[in-house]
């Protein structure tokens, strides 16, 4: 039973008032792609034991997606931001690498 | 034979007799009784049946580890299988019954499977899947299934309330013992929130049934101030009878209330759930003492030494006239100085260390009591119970040395401190050889999400078994935890009387050498027969990891979860193994830490509360009809509306004809609605939808199919365009939610650059459908300022304007096939628009119908239905609705896996109307049956029903399937498949069996 922040409304939002929505970041492939790029989209999604980037809607609250970023294996958070961007922002990362001094987004 | 002693007993009162009953047996007890210390009274010893051999059992400990002492409690409406008689508190009227044997305890037909033993080994039921067949079904199966289950399963509805309970605390602190008291004494001074919690009615642990002195004072007395400053601390709470169950992520913790189990008579819920968020825990869970493993030490009156002195000291009651304490540490000898002291006779104490002289041995030896050191246990002799011991060298093969008559046997093979809540969340534990337990590691503790420890271990739990050590535990957990709070706490902690003591000594086996008869006697896991032969058996063949060798023997899977076995188990795989203990390890401790109820889960779930019930403002109408409600989502709607004499069947087919012949009136406001709203909502519309949406004009509606990335079919339903920038999307009825969130999932994090806006308004409008010949006329009879003719209003057109006085929004559209009117009006006026219309449609016979009247009126003329025809594995292709499917458009959500090769396989089932032969309803789920057989040897099937009715209409079974190149095969005969083994042919047809020139609709 997490807790997460909710970036949008601010609430410290228990596990029960939210629901999840897998990997974050993935890129969408539609119709001219090739097989292997939208098999890879549809299918494919990692599962690390440590930072995992991930989607979260606080489905029984404000009502809007989220990301966070999170350690599969300790149940750290490292940051909690909005859906909309395309990649982890450089204060996520920079959280995440305070943490595991090894850790790099490529990994 | 156990018995009552005239004295003593510092837990119950003489003075409150309490009359119950043991399997339809006459007994008294007293106030503060548990039912195994009233059994035990009453010189009941024997309790129960073990699970797999049915040998008799006694009770063995005290507490919630107790394995063997399990009883069906109550009865009727009350009854409760599987509860500890040791955790079971005494009351008038108690009705407990003994499990596990046929036909009586005493004599017990299954016990014969103890005889059997040399077939039942570790692994017997994996291993009997290996057999054939044929010795499954005779041999096996009858026993297993005799032999399956623990105690009965109640069959009433369960009579009383429970209910869940929210707690935020800074600190929770599990286990009232002193370790727990001076940590809750602690924090409670630093001002943090603290919720201390201790699962029996009585405070202290095991401190005053070991003579402990605190301050110079009985520990009794500490134990009662200390409670007294606490509960005059507002920020601190107290519970006792609450179980911590679990510790879960980021400090969640439940905890079980058990408020009315001692006294049945009081008001209230029976149990509460304590759903606790908690920024520290601190885990003052005690320890448990572990069995030793010698032959014979499941026979009733062998118990945990600490338990023989709980109930001699706690409950006045004597295991025996005469005890054998068997031991490899001091504490075991405080046993035998209470039997002492309570005018009992201890023939010895065998000890399998070969000296000690701590002050308790030198207590006991100068009590007169005979020590005998490096001695160990050769055999334990009686069936039923307990008539004697034989000894042995500790060090030797158990050549008998020496023979004492018994009545009980008290053994203690030292403590293990109860790690189960510091290892739920993830806490590690390290191996302490001095104590020969696994205790917590204080560098590898639980943490939350800042990545911080939140679960601090204190007193014996973390492995400090002294009590000046204990409190001092206590105060300084509390400390730490304040500390990570942001607060300030001193550590002080009283002083102790504690004896100084010789160190224990590890014993796994007793006696060291002992050969495999002596092992195949040794129990390790009582519930579940899991002998030390059974663990080297396991070893032998293969499983090595301790998890496997757990599921393989059934170690530690019983109701106890192994809290007694776990340890022993591992040993004596380490020892199979030639390994070391910690790098064997332990099993993953799991929640509960007892079980709890099921009604403390459900909480108040159940009954009309049981989930929250979505009703539409003419609900109370369809109740008072009598209608026959099913559930649709969280919605309720009427199925059919039986009347006087009609079953469901006769009314169903009297709305449909009613409906195709006149006027027909359905409630549909259960019909999702969502506004789209901005100047990209005709682009985001077109992507939510497999056809073109942005070009439908303004006024005009538009069937639409809704598909989700996986290209299957998700939804369906009529889109209007209000104005260029408003869309109202109509979903199926269940799928409002599921529709609305996956608007939102794709426009916050996709597209959130373009400028749309959704609005759920399902619940703003009611809205009827106006069905039938006499629709129209319906209509203008109440008057409107619309002109509603076919030429001004053709179907699938819409407009806004008055009807009857009602604002109203009009929909030509039809799921019937028949001249059609949906008609949405504010939800506040639903209900009177809902009475109006019936009466003004009385001369037209209008009839209100179900949702079944609906699907069989849908299925004559061959719409699809989303949960029939499609399942999460259908494409609109399947469904011969490629014309729904834009040709022109780059893009849809879906239209990239719809080109995937499985997607485009011209050999996917296609949907086909079927029609019976003679006549009949082809049955739900029925196989088009195909020559031949597969790889499996099962028969091939060509085709499959996803929906099947009687059509009233036209006299005949009808029925949409999905079939082999079905559009192609029309006029064919095919066979589908029945329960009773037989088939029955239909011939594969168009779909759309009523109208299909759209006569009776486009009017
Ligand atoms: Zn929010």
């Amino acid at each position: 039973m997490l807790i997460l922040e909710c970036p949008c409304c601010g609430v410290m939002a228990d596990e029960t008032e939210l629901a999840p929505g897998g990997e974050a970041h993935l890129k969408r492939y539609g119709p001219g792609s090739s097989d292997e790029e939208f098999e890879g989209y549809l299918f494919h999604r990692v599962n690390p034991k440590g930072v995992h980037f991930e989607r979260w809607r606080h489905a029984n609250g404000c009502g809007k997606w989220f990301l966070a970023a999170r350690c599969t294996n300790t149940l750290e958070v490292f940051a909690t931001y909005s859906a909309q961007t395309p990649e982890p922002p450089q204060h996520v990362i920079d959280a995440i690498a305070a943490r595991r001094p090894n850790w790099s987004i490529e990994a | 034979m156990s018995t009552r002693l005239s004295s003593g007993g510092r837990l119950i009162d003489r003075s409150a007799a309490r009359d119950f009953t043991f399997n339809g047996k006459r007994l008294t007890g007293y106030a503060g009784d548990t039912l195994a210390s009233a059994l035990l009274a009453n010189g009941q010893t024997l309790m129960g049946r073990s699970f797999k051999y049915h040998r008799p059992r006694g009770v063995v400990a005290s507490g919630a580890e107790e394995p063997n002492a399990l009883m069906g409690i109550g009865k009727g409406s009350r009854f409760e299988p599987n509860q500890r008689a040791t955790t079971t508190e005494l009351f008038d009227g108690l009705e407990a019954e003994s499990q596990n044997h046929w036909p009586s305890l005493e004599f017990d037909v299954g016990a014969v499977n103890n005889s059997l033993a040399m077939f039942f080994p570790a692994g017997f039921y994996y291993k009997t899947f290996m057999f054939p067949r044929p010795a499954w079904k005779h041999l096996f199966e009858p026993i297993v299934r005799h032999s399956a289950g623990l105690g009965k399963a109640p069959k009433d509805r369960d009579a009383d309330r429970y209910e869940h309970f929210y707690a935020f605390v800074d600190v929770m602190i599990v286990g009232g013992g002193i370790a727990g008291l001076q940590a809750a004494l602690t924090a409670g001074a630093s001002g943090a929130r603290v919720l201390l919690v201790e699962q029996t009615a009585h405070w202290g642990g095991r401190a005053p049934v070991d003579g402990v002195e605190i301050d110079g004072q009985p520990a009794d007395e500490w134990i009662k101030s200390a409670l007294q400053t606490l509960e005059g601390m507002d920020n601190v709470r107290v519970r006792s009878r609450t179980m911590a169950s679990g510790v879960y992520d980021h400090g969640y913790v439940l905890a079980y209330e058990r408020l009315t189990d001692h006294a049945p008579e009081m008001d209230g819920p029976r149990h509460r759930l304590w759903r606790i968020r908690a920024k520290q825990v601190i885990t003052a869970t005690g320890a448990l003492e572990r069995p030793l493993s010698f032959a014979g030490n499941d026979i009733p009156g062998v118990m945990l030494a600490s338990a023989v002195r709980d109930y001699v000291v706690n409950w006045g009651v004597s295991p025996g006239d005469r005890t054998v304490v068997v031991t490899n540490n001091d504490d075991a000898y405080r046993t035998a100085l209470a039997l002492h002291g309570a005018g009992l006779a201890v023939p010895a104490i065998v000890d399998a260390r070969a000296t000690v002289t701590g002050d308790l041995p030198e207590a006991a030896r100068a009590a007169g009591i005979r020590v005998l050191t490096g001695t160990g246990i050769a055999s334990v002799k009686g069936k039923k119970a307990v008539t004697g011991v034989t000894l042995c060298a500790q060090a030797g093969e158990g050549a008998v040395t020496d023979e004492i008559a018994c009545e009980a046997v008290a053994m203690s093979g030292g403590w293990s401190p109860v790690v189960h809540l510091w290892s739920h969340c993830g806490g590690k534990l390290t191996w302490d050889a001095d104590q020969a337990c696994f205790r917590p590691d204080h560098d590898r503790a639980p943490t939350s999400h800042d990545g911080k420890p939140f679960v601090t271990a204190a007193g014996a739990a973390d492995g400090v078994l002294g009590s000046a050590d204990a409190l001092a535990s206590g105060s300084n957990a509390a400390v730490a935890v304040a500390e990570a709070l942001g607060l300030s706490a001193t550590a002080s902690a009283p002083s102790a009387n504690d004896p100084a003591e010789t160190p224990m000594e590890a014993v796994w086996i007793m006696p060291q050498g002992a050969g495999p008869a002596k092992r195949m006697k040794m129990w390790l896991d009582y519930q579940n027969d899991v002998k030390v032969s059974d663990v080297r058996l396991a070893a032998q063949e293969g499983y090595e990891s301790v998890e496997h060798t757990k599921r393989y023997t059934t170690l530690g899977m019983a109701t106890d979860q192994g809290k007694l076995s776990n340890i022993n188990g591992l040993a004596t795989l380490a020892s199979a193994l030639n390994d070391e203990i910690p790098n064997v390890g332990t099993t993953t401790f799991r929640p509960p830490y007892t079980p709890i109820s099921m009604g403390a889960i459900a909480g108040e779930a159940r009954g009309d509360v049981f989930q929250p019930l979505r009703r539409t403002p003419m609900h109370a109408w369809h109740e008072e009809q009598g209608a026959y409600m099913e559930p649709v989502g969280h919605w309720r709607r009427p199925y059919c509306y039986p009347k006087a004499g009609e079953t469901h069947e006769q009314a169903v087919h009297r709305e449909v004809l009613a409906t195709r012949n006149s006027l027909g009136l359905l409630d549909a406001s259960t019909l999702g609605k969502i506004i789209v709203k901005g100047p990209d909502a005709g682009r985001f519309m077109d992507m939510l939808y497999t056809n073109m949406m942005s070009t439908l004009k303004p006024g005009k509606c538009r069937y639409g199919l809704m598909c989700n990335e996986n290209g299957f079919l998700m939804d369906d339903g009529v889109v209007a365009r209000i104005d260029e920038d408003t869309f109202l999307v109509h979903t199926t009825s269940g799928g409002a939610e599921h529709t609305h969130g996956h608007m939102e999932d794709w426009l916050q994090c996709e597209w959130w650059d373009w400028k749309v806006h959704t609005v759920n308004v399902t619940e703003q409008y009611a809205q009827v459908a106006v069905v039938g010949p006499n629709a129209r006329k319906l209509l203008e009879k109440l008057g409107t300022d619309m002109d509603l003719s076919a030429e001004a209003l053709p179907f699938m057109g819409f407009a806004t304007g008055k009807i009857g006085g009602f604002n109203t929004r009009v929909f030509r559209i039809s799921f019937s096939g028949e001249l059609s009117f949906e008609i949405a009006v504010p939800a506040s006026q639903g209900r009177a628009f809902w009475d109006a219309l019936h009466e003004a449609g009385a001369e037209w016979n209008a009839t209100a119908y179900g949702t079944e009247a609906l699907h069989i009126m849908r299925a004559e003329k061959g719409f699809i239905m989303i949960g029939d025809e499609t399942d999460g594995t259908v494409i609109p292709q399947d469904l011969g609705l490629g014309w729904a499917i834009s040709k022109k458009k780059e893009d849809y959500l879906g239209k990239r896996a719809q080109e995937r090769s499985h997607m485009t396989d011209p050999t996917r089932w296609k949907l086909v109307g079927l029609e019976t032969v003679d006549g009949s309803v082809i049955p739900d789920g029925s196989y088009a049956v195909a020559s031949g057989t597969n790889a499996n040897g099962q028969g091939n099937t060509q085709g499959r029903i996803t929906s099947t009715y009687h059509s009233p209409t036209l006299g005949k079974g009808i029925a949409m399937g999905l079939v082999l190149n079905g559009p192609d095969r029309m006029g064919e005969v095919i066979e589908f498949n029945k329960v009773d083994g037989t088939t029955v042919p239909a011939k594969i047809v168009n779909p759309v069996f009523y109208d299909p020139d759209g006569e009776k609709q486009n009017v």
